[in-house]
């Protein structure tokens, strides 16, 4: 950056240190503002010459509009949530009258989810499929760092299963849950189920090869240490590979959220998990004049989600790691 | 004696009268005061976004699942395949299926499973639309009113020169329908046929499933939301499919609808509720309950001459139901339905949810579409006339209909002018002559049906 303001004014080389560094602020602020502004001008330009069957492209200005609107929806279906519980209560009690053996159950709001619950959904499904990835795929990058023999064991399948699309998963997954996962009163729903074991199946990839590849790389001093002091299988894994790993583990980490989350709108869209991906599927179907900008909006916010996400991981790595530079933002 | 006996006798058989007839009341009022609590009152339902889904929107919006202690949530599917799976593996509770899907489960085309119906959720509300370019091509061959408007209905028989123009030069001629058992599949078979075009046969037998053998025309699957931009595309060059994907194309400007299922055959069943066997045995009272919700949405629907079809239009607009604009769907809802662009005409019965006891499940119905299924291939081998009946009856289950009906009027809540024909029923409509090829529909006689037409298999064929 100072580069860059150094070459906007080539007179000016010998600056005085704050104004140089005040400048270095400016620009740090400046140029994305200059460019999300350009980027506006363009996207408003050209949305108005695209012509769509549903209408004309949405620009900024629609989806403003739509997020508008989405707030305003979730506003009116939780004063209708609450006016379903009063006429349940209601109902509870009118049978409670008549048959004073029953016991009264709440049951909850039947009504549709709204935007800002479809994203608590989407984020509750990749943070599950997520973990649930890491905690298989650690311990199994460990072991496949430590051992060169187990490494050319699996390796094969790492590098079939690695290039899946979440699409092909996707089927296989259905099935399986549904002839595996079976229970009067389910605790998760299948739709959550299967597009989770798919956010799974496609983020455990890249978190093993780093794993395996961090552990595998380790430094041999440190090795040497742990042979001298003839350290257990078990301490050696506690003490010396596994905090020399985590960087490691935590760049596979970040990538495969980063996987996770583009792996789960598709998911969601064929799984029908009410989660982001319904909402844009939905909006496809639904094929109304509003529509596409309903949809930009919701490209804007899972973008936003998957910077957030990244962001997050960035801070834990930073927090939990003691190397310090591999997590630079 | 003989004096005696007679009079002991005459007493006896009052005595008995009076008894059945006591008997009978007080079974008739304890069967209305048995309806006990729903068994299951958190329940699922599945839809696909097409306006003959109105009966559960309105059920649910207007407080009639409530009414019944349901707590139903209502959630749109994929596609046809992956709404009968879900009622398959439970993951529904129940759902607005194609008539012909719990039909095709229970004989085992396709998924095998056993799906029945209570409740006929609505007569007609398809249509055939073709692509602004054949549109040109058939206009030419369709005779003109006075005021220049075309002749309707228009038969299929304009249609064929086209056909036959793109088959001289050696390019297939696609069309698009909703899924292989469904009404849209064997209407535009139908309406096809019955213009000389060749729909082509299945062979299940062979593992030929593509229903394209011998066809003119290929018909190939694409799920109803998809249709105008499918369309659009350019990779079919017409499709039958419920509303609002045919006035879609009419406000896109990409299709003109040529025909409504209406005018291929009049007041023909189109979607059923279907759910599983297993559900309706385990949970009585629910299934007869949410039948209950549904009729009262039905009827809803349609009462006071579709007073309540522009508020109904307005809550399917939303975006968890059809979503579409409120003017698309409005279009065919109230009772017109625009043809080619200008061209609105009045189709008072284009969408019926009540009237012509449409929620009733007649057993003919189901027939109709076994005897299509049997036409086309589906069914690979001739049945007898017994096999048909038995069929229907599985599927189909009048008697769930009649207690819930029954119930209702007890309550109150209807009156048995509602059900004009309750009582003296027994399952089959009266043969139906409103198709467009004239041929007549008796659903007693399903194999005699089968043998009348000049294009299908018939009794003794095998492909």
């Amino acid at each position: 950056m100072t580069s860059l303001t150094e070459k906007l004014q080539p007179g000016k080389v010998n600056l005085p240190s704050w104004l140089s560094k005040q400048l270095n602020h400016l620009g740090k602020v400046i140029m994305p503002l200059i460019g999300i502004i350009c980027f506006l001008f363009i996207w408003s330009l050209s949305a108005s010459n695209i012509d769509t069957s549903l209408g004309k492209f949405p620009g900024p200005s629609a989806v403003v509009t739509q997020l508008g609107n989405l707030h305003q929806e979730h506003m009116d279906e939780r004063s209708k949530e609450q006016a379903f519980y009063v006429r349940q209560d209601k109902r509870n009690a009118d049978r409670v009258a008549k048959d004073p053996n029953y016991v009264a159950k709440i049951r909850s709001y039947t009504g549709k989810e709204t935007f800002y619950q479809q994203i608590g959904t989407s984020l509750i499904t990749v943070l599950s499929g997520f973990l649930l990835a890491a905690i298989v795929a650690i311990p199994l990058g460990i072991a496949i760092g430590l051992s060169k023999s187990l490494n050319s064991a699996i390796n094969p399948m790492i590098q079939i299963f690695k290039p899946v699309s979440p699409l092909a998963w996707l089927p296989l997954v259905t099935m399986v849950v549904s002839a595996v996962y079976i229970s009067d009163d389910p605790m998760f729903a299948k739709s959550f189920v299967n597009s989770m074991v798919t956010v799974t199946l496609c983020c455990l990839w890249p978190m093993v090869i780093q794993t395996s590849v961090g552990v595998a790389s380790l430094n041999s001093d440190w090795l040497n240490v742990s042979r001298v002091l003839r350290l257990p299988a078990f301490t050696h894994v506690q003490k010396i590979v596994l905090p020399a790993t985590v960087p490691a583990i935590f760049t596979g980490m970040r990538s495969a959220l980063g996987i996770a989350w583009m792996v789960l709108i598709a998911a969601e869209m064929l799984a029908q998990n009410p989660g982001l991906g319904k909402f844009v599927w939905d909006e496809f179907q639904n094929g109304s004049s509003q529509s596409l900008s309903r949809i930009m909006s919701a490209v804007f916010v899972i973008g936003l989600i998957g910077f957030l996400l990244d962001r997050g991981m960035l801070v834990l790595q930073r927090t939990l790691s003691w190397d310090k530079t591999s997590a630079s933002l | 004696m003989k004096k005696l006996w007679k009079k002991i006798n005459k007493q006896v058989c009052q005595a008995t009268i009076t008894v059945t007839a006591a008997l009978s009341i007080s079974a008739f009022s304890v069967n209305a005061e048995e309806l006990g609590y729903p068994e299951k009152e958190e329940l699922k339902f599945g839809f696909i976004k097409l306006t003959d889904m109105a009966p559960i929107a309105i059920a649910y919006e207007k407080g009639f699942f409530e009414d019944e202690g349901l707590y139903v949530t209502i959630e749109a599917q994929a596609n046809w395949k992956v709404l009968l799976d879900g009622v398959i593996d439970g993951r529904l509770d129940g759902a607005h299926m194609l008539a012909g899907q719990p039909i095709a489960a229970t004989i085992g085309y396709g998924t095998e499973a056993e799906i029945i119906t209570p409740f006929s959720m609505d007569l007609n509300g398809n249509g055939i639309t073709v692509s602004n370019q054949i549109w040109e091509k058939m206009k030419v061959n369709i005779p003109k009113r006075p005021d220049g408007k075309p002749v309707h209905p228009i038969k299929a028989d304009a249609l064929k020169p086209v056909v036959e123009e793109y088959l001289d030069q050696g390019k297939p001629f696609n069309m698009g329908m909703v899924f292989p058992v469904s009404t849209h599949n064997y209407e535009l078979r139908y309406w096809l046929a019955a213009g000389g075009i060749h729909p082509g046969f299945y062979a299940p037998h062979k593992g030929d499933t593509s229903g394209q053998l011998d066809a003119d025309v290929l018909l190939s699957v694409t799920p109803p939301p998809q249709m105008p931009a499918t369309m659009e595309a350019g990779t079919i060059y017409g499709y039958c499919v419920g509303e609002p994907w045919n006035q879609q194309a009419v406000f896109k400007g990409i299709g003109v609808p040529v025909v409504t299922d209406y005018e291929i055959w009049k007041d023909n069943p189109e979607k059923v509720f279907g759910i599983s066997k297993q559900f309706a045995e385990k949970y009585p009272n629910t299934t007869i309950r949410l039948t209950r919700a549904l009729i009262r949405a039905a009827k809803w629907l349609d009462e006071n001459n579709n007073a309540n079809r522009p508020e109904a239009v307005k809550i399917l607009a939303q975006s968890n139901y059809v979503g579409a604009d409120a003017e698309v769907i409005a279009n065919s809802m109230t009772g017109t339905f625009e043809y080619e662009k200008g061209d609105k005409r009045e189709v008072p019965d284009f969408n019926v949810f009540f009237r012509y006891n449409a929620t009733y499940p007649y057993y003919s119905d189901a027939i109709w579409y076994l005897t299509q299924m049997r036409r086309w291939g589906q069914i690979d081998v001739d049945k007898p006339d017994s096999w048909y009946f038995d069929v229907a009856k599985k599927v189909y289950r009048p008697d769930i209909y009649q207690k819930a009906a029954q119930s209702l009027i007890a309550d109150k809540l209807m009156s048995a002018a509602d059900f004009p024909t309750l009582t003296t029923d027994d399952g089959f409509r009266a043969p139906q002559t409103h198709f467009i090829d004239g041929i007549v529909y008796n659903g007693k006689a399903p194999n005699e049906y089968i043998n009348k037409f000049s294009i299908g298999l018939k009794a003794g064929d095998k492909i």
